[in-house]
């Protein structure tokens, strides 16, 4: 086990059980060093989505502890959670105007996050005038104007078709290799999970708990056709099985 | 063929059309203008058809025809019953529904506020605010002129009544109406009440609040034309003249005075609506909003 120090975020036995009794999360334990990309997936109702707003301070665990280093977090919300009334480019500077940060220095920052995600041109555009990616990428690059040391995935591409979704699956690894934070990524698709990871954790159905783990040892950035690679196949199987509780010898 | 396949068959064909010829500004004026300019000569006909057709000479005061209307009542300008002095009326009920939306829109938009920024206050005032709405303004009309007397004050109060209602509860829907991950968003970064309420609630409710001004515009008209029906002192609003016309019976004056107070309404909600557009049609996703 590496120094506890060193470890963005350490779940120790952690358990959640809502107020109406539900157990959502039973004996979670595992870490996220910098640096390293993880992915939990499981079946929906699992409780992935409380394991971040554990993580993130949203929600208190019941039991267990959760420690998480002195660095600033990145959350990434399962909708783009954009505020309709602003453009791109407002929208983007809000997280800096929540930190007080300079006029100048905070559009500087927007405009460097809109380069980085793809999205310059559309810097004063709505968002009911945008697809469903272009609104997750506006999502992703206010985000990136903090910088955050980690970031914390809710499903962020689950409602996308899949070709945007293999798209922003190819550049939030690139991302992942530019910016080099550690990132706690929720998901129910396995290709995805395995694509973007240095290591994927499995959970149960709930109460969820990590059931197992596989390190996915590819080199970044990543090819989009590392998909097809047997090396690739082989591990998604692997979830897969894990996933549906399969046991492999 | 079912409602569905029919509206199916209908969009496609309409998108056939879109696509073989973009019509003409002129031809998407008519296509606007006609089905009303159509409904509205279908209501004059039955109108003069009534007048000259079912009632009998002694009986025509009840319904008095659409050109005797406009000759007796919009253009005669001078005299007691004149043009003028309608439209001095019409100003003073302007002016009160004026004054008494400002009010309701004050308060009104005061208490959601509060009420959305302390559950206990909402959970406090909602019942009373819905038994405010309950009580028919006929019922406090003796109370109101108990305590403010029967002029122009008490004709601003009732208007107040009747046009709070909407403000509040579309206000306080609209406060609460951002998502629970935007607020979750605020949360994560630490913002403060007030910041909250400024960049995140309150934008989100314009819509809302939009709503309720265009209802809350169209009842003023409403609360300044009861209010002068029952508080006569002081200036004549419109009120004040329908009464007389129908205790005069004076069909086409008392037509043309109610022609002038929904003309009143429809002014308002238009002017709300413009308001509207301009200040969120921007950004707002709702498909009637005109851009």
């Amino acid at each position: 086990m590496p120094d506890i120090s060193s470890l963005s975020l350490t779940f120790d036995e952690v358990g959640m059980t809502f107020p109406d009794g539900t157990e959502a999360l039973r004996d979670v334990s595992f870490s996220v060093a910098p640096s390293e990309f993880i992915s939990v997936v499981g079946p929906s109702g699992c409780g992935k989505s409380t394991l971040l707003n554990i993580a993130s301070g949203l929600l208190k665990p019941s039991s267990g502890s959760v420690e998480v280093a002195d660095i600033s977090l990145g959350y990434i919300f399962q909708d783009p959670t954009l505020l309709p009334w602003r453009t791109v480019k407002r929208n983007v500077e809000l997280l800096c105007e929540l930190h007080q940060i300079p006029k100048e220095d905070r559009r500087e920052r927007a405009q460097e996050a809109i380069n980085l995600v793809g999205l310059s041109g559309f810097e004063n555009h709505f968002p009911k005038a945008l697809s469903g990616g272009m609104k997750m990428r506006t999502s992703l690059a206010r985000t990136l104007t903090l910088h955050p040391e980690m970031f914390l995935f809710d499903e962020p591409f689950g409602s996308l078709d899949e070709i945007t979704r293999e798209k922003l699956n190819d550049e939030t690894q690139i991302l992942f290799q530019k910016e080099g934070f550690a990132s706690l990524f929720i998901t129910h698709s396995i290709s995805e999970a395995v694509f973007l990871s240095t290591k994927v954790y499995v959970m149960s159905e709930r109460p969820g708990t990590i059931v197992a783990a596989f390190d996915v040892p590819f080199d970044y950035p990543r090819v989009p056709n590392q998909r097809f690679d047997p090396s690739f196949t082989k591990i998604c199987r692997e979830v897969s099985n894990a996933l549906r509780g399969v046991r492999h010898d | 063929m079912t409602k569905e396949t029919r509206q199916l068959y209908r969009s496609a064909e309409g998108d056939f059309h879109k696509s073989s010829k973009t019509p003409s500004r002129f031809r998407l004026f008519c296509a606007s203008f006609f089905p009303p300019f159509v409904f509205g000569s279908l209501v004059i006909a039955g109108w003069y058809l009534i007048s000259y057709g079912i009632l009998d000479e002694s009986r025509r005061f009840l319904l008095q025809p659409p050109h005797k209307v406009l000759t007796n009542g919009f253009l005669d300008w001078g005299g007691r019953d004149g043009l003028a002095g309608m439209l001095e009326s019409l100003w003073s009920s302007t002016k009160v529904a004026g004054i008494g939306l400002f009010f309701a829109i004050l308060i009104g938009f005061l208490l959601a506020v509060i009420m959305s920024q302390a559950v206990a206050v909402e959970k406090a005032l909602f019942p009373y605010l819905v038994t405010l709405q309950a009580i028919p303004i006929l019922a406090v009309v003796p109370l109101i002129m108990f305590w403010w007397g029967s002029g122009q004050t008490s004709r601003v109060v009732v208007c107040i009544l009747i046009s709070l209602f909407p403000i509040i509860v579309n206000t306080l829907f609209g406060l609460q109406s951002a998502e629970k991950d935007m607020h979750a968003l605020f949360t994560l970064h630490s913002a403060s009440r007030l910041t909250r309420l400024r960049k995140l609630m309150l934008p989100a409710a314009l819509p809302a609040i939009f709503a309720g001004l265009r209802i809350s515009a169209g009842l003023s008209v409403i609360g300044a034309i009861v209010g002068d029906f029952f508080f006569g002192k002081g200036e004549v609003g419109l009120g004040q003249l329908i009464k007389r016309f129908s205790s005069e019976l004076q069909g086409e004056e008392l037509l043309t005075a109610v022609i002038l107070s929904s003309a009143l309404g429809v002014a308002v909600f238009l002017l709300f609506t413009w308001i509207q557009n301009k200040a969120i049609g921007k950004w707002s996703e709702r498909a009637d909003l005109i851009s």
